[in-house]
């Protein structure tokens, strides 16, 4: 028997069957929809906030990689410092890397006429900060630094409040240089900046980095590179690259220097997937229902096709066609829908109403869905599949009916 | 003589819950081919079962039955369809057509299963419904049909792959006498036109008259047995 007379066949009779009961598989075609829909968005609004607070915290001063010295992650002091090679700077100019900088981090304490606090002096490449860090786009009062050699400093709003100065006073900082003595210098407050979360506010301080060189007595020392690439998840050339560069000292990728937000990207995925689950786990009982209702109202007419001898494996592939219609059909519209909520929502969902908490948990008050493939695609992927794993047992059901029994059902 | 159909000490009986129910005691039956064959008999006689066992619907508890030269009691699921779909043809009371269906898309749903091309059972579809009086109706679906119209669908449906056999339980038993009549006349012609075996039961005197064998069944067993040329 050539199998392409039963294709069309199972399509007809399913397709017409799924009208029999219109208002019936609308509703369940609308659960349905209401369930892809759900699922996108929901994994849409999840992931663009896991991606900003992700971008976010690469752009405090993490970047996409840092080189430094291997022991200065666990120990960041500046006897953990080095001179960049000049091979450095070629391989840092090399294709997919978009900005870099060099810096000196080292603790330090800051003092005005009536407060002291402990920070982390950091010493930048002010035009290299751009697209780095956020300090290159976050001075909200004065300037930001012109240069490696500039006298200025810049302030976090929070830690000026703290120490009770501002724009244009003069502050005190105090390290320890390469020779363990204490270095210290008076600097005028040139900037002061705004970011989220605060806490970065009063744990920084920015100086030129030739200044924060001179001030240590470092020379040409410098403590980190920070680099940025065209991709954060493809750093496998870049890092190679590196690497293979400066062999003696460490290259590592946000991945390690942030192993919190690698967690809270997997914390992500699998409430993702439980949520997908729940989804599922509604809609499938409203599909495995529906097509119990409809193979229960239908027993004489699958004890017919059996008396004409139509094969069990048909019966249960009619069943199947019938929800692989009603599943294609959620899917592509529930696709639709989803794509355009997103499109709707592109400029931002504004939650700045609940800023505050919004903050303590580590979102940014205006998030953007972002449209991910892989997650429209395991949608699509655990609907159709699950759907028509749940539709088994009806279909199941339909075809083991013994026909004299079906037939002559009431 | 060629049989069409052979019943050698058949019996079925039906458990209900604790309760044997015996159905069928002891059926032995030859039908040569093209033969014209009525079951009658009073309601529980066993006339549909025994119907349904020469049909491969149900099982026998015991004995044999012979389908065109195959024993339908040992056939598994699949050959029994197969069966059904190439050999016999069923006409059931209640019309059973597929009401999603038009009357022609009815009547091409076995020749669909067979696989037959397109062109050839569309054309062997156009055929029949003119052959019964339901030309200009093809595309209406049973709801739209009168119940004689609906019959003569499902006797078209029986009749077009050509099967050896044709069964059918109480045909005329939703139909007017003058409908009845119509169409007892139609499968009488049908079986002397298209060489095919007919079996029906009934309990309707004018359907016995167009019998060539009638058979008797009283309680399972077969009382009567006449042929009628």
């Amino acid at each position: 028997m050539p199998s392409e007379w039963r294709t069309p066949l199972l399509l007809t009779l399913a397709w017409r069957n799924l009208w029999r009961h219109t208002r019936r598989t609308l509703m369940i075609l609308f659960a349905f929809v209401l369930g892809v829909w759900s699922m996108i968005v929901i994994a849409a609004i999840t992931r663009g906030s896991m991606e900003q607070q992700l971008d976010k915290s690469i752009l405090n001063l993490t970047g996409h990689i840092q080189i430094h010295v291997a022991a200065f992650r666990d120990d960041p002091v500046i006897e953990h410092r080095f001179i960049p090679p000049p091979a450095l700077e070629t391989a840092l100019t090399g294709e997919n890397i978009t900005a870099r900088a060099q810096r000196v981090r080292v603790p330090a304490v800051i003092s005005s006429e009536r407060e002291s606090a402990g920070v982390t002096l950091v010493g930048i490449e002010p035009q290299r900060e751009r697209g780095l860090s956020f300090i290159a786009t976050a001075v909200t009062d004065g300037r930001l630094l012109e240069s490696p050699d500039d006298q200025g400093l810049l302030l976090g709003r929070k830690l000026a409040e703290r120490l009770e100065t501002g724009l244009g006073r003069r502050v005190v900082l105090m390290s320890q240089d390469v020779n363990n003595r204490v270095a210290d210098r008076g600097f005028r407050v040139v900037g002061i900046f705004d970011t989220q979360p605060r806490q970065m506010e009063e744990a920084y301080v920015f100086i030129g980095r030739a200044t924060a060189q001179k001030m240590l007595k470092l020379d040409d020392h410098i403590t980190e590179v920070a680099v940025m690439t065209a991709d954060r998840d493809r750093l496998e050339e870049p890092l190679a690259r590196l690497r293979a560069t400066v062999p003696g000292l460490g290259v590592q990728p946000w991945t390690v220097l942030e192993p919190l937000l690698v967690l809270t990207r997997k914390i992500t995925d699998v409430i993702l997937i439980i949520w997908y689950a729940i989804v599922f786990a509604a809609m499938s009982f409203g599909l495995v229902n529906t097509l119990l209702m409809a193979v229960f109202e239908r027993t004489r007419e699958f004890g017919l096709f059996q008396s004409l001898g139509m094969p069990p494996a048909h019966i249960l592939g009619q069943v199947l066609v019938e929800s692989l219609i009603l599943l294609a059909l959620a899917l592509v519209i529930g696709n639709l829908v989803a794509a355009g909520t997103v499109y709707a929502l592109r400029d931002g969902i504004d939650l700045t109403s609940v800023a505050a908490g919004m903050e303590l948990m580590g979102v940014a008050p205006i998030i953007y869905p972002a449209w991910s493939s892989g997650d429209v695609a395991a949608a699509n992927l655990l609907v159709f599949v699950l759907g028509l794993a749940a539709s088994l047992y009806p279909a199941w059901r339909a075809a083991r009916h013994v026909p004299v029994e079906a037939i002559t059902r009431v | 003589m060629e049989h069409t159909v052979i019943c050698h000490n058949v019996s079925k009986v039906y458990r209900q819950e604790a309760v044997a129910v015996q159905a069928l005691t002891d059926i032995n039956l030859d039908i040569p081919r093209l033969d014209f064959v009525c079951l009658s008999g009073p309601s529980g006689s066993g006339k549909s079962t025994l119907l349904n066992l020469i049909g491969g619907l149900d099982r026998p508890t015991t004995g044999e039955i012979t389908v065109d030269g195959q024993r339908v009691d040992q056939l598994g699921k699949s050959e029994l369809a197969a069966l059904r779909l190439h050999k016999i043809g069923f006409v059931f009371q209640a019309y059973n057509l597929i009401p999603v269906l038009t009357a022609r898309e009815n009547v091409e749903f076995v020749m669909q299963l067979q696989g037959m091309e397109v062109a050839e059972r569309a054309a062997k579809a156009r055929e029949i419904l003119k052959e019964v009086g339901l030309d200009g109706l093809e595309d209406r679906r049973p709801g739209e049909l009168s119940g004689g119209q609906q019959q003569r669908v499902a006797v078209a449906r029986a009749i077009v792959s050509e099967p050896s056999l044709v069964l059918a339980d109480e045909p005329t038993a939703n139909l007017d006498s003058k409908t009845a009549e119509n169409l007892m006349q139609l499968l009488r012609h049908m079986n002397q036109e298209h060489g095919v075996t007919f079996i029906f039961s009934t309990h309707d005197k004018l359907v016995m008259d167009f019998s060539r064998r009638l058979i008797t069944l009283h309680d399972g067993s077969i009382v009567n047995d006449v042929r009628r040329e």
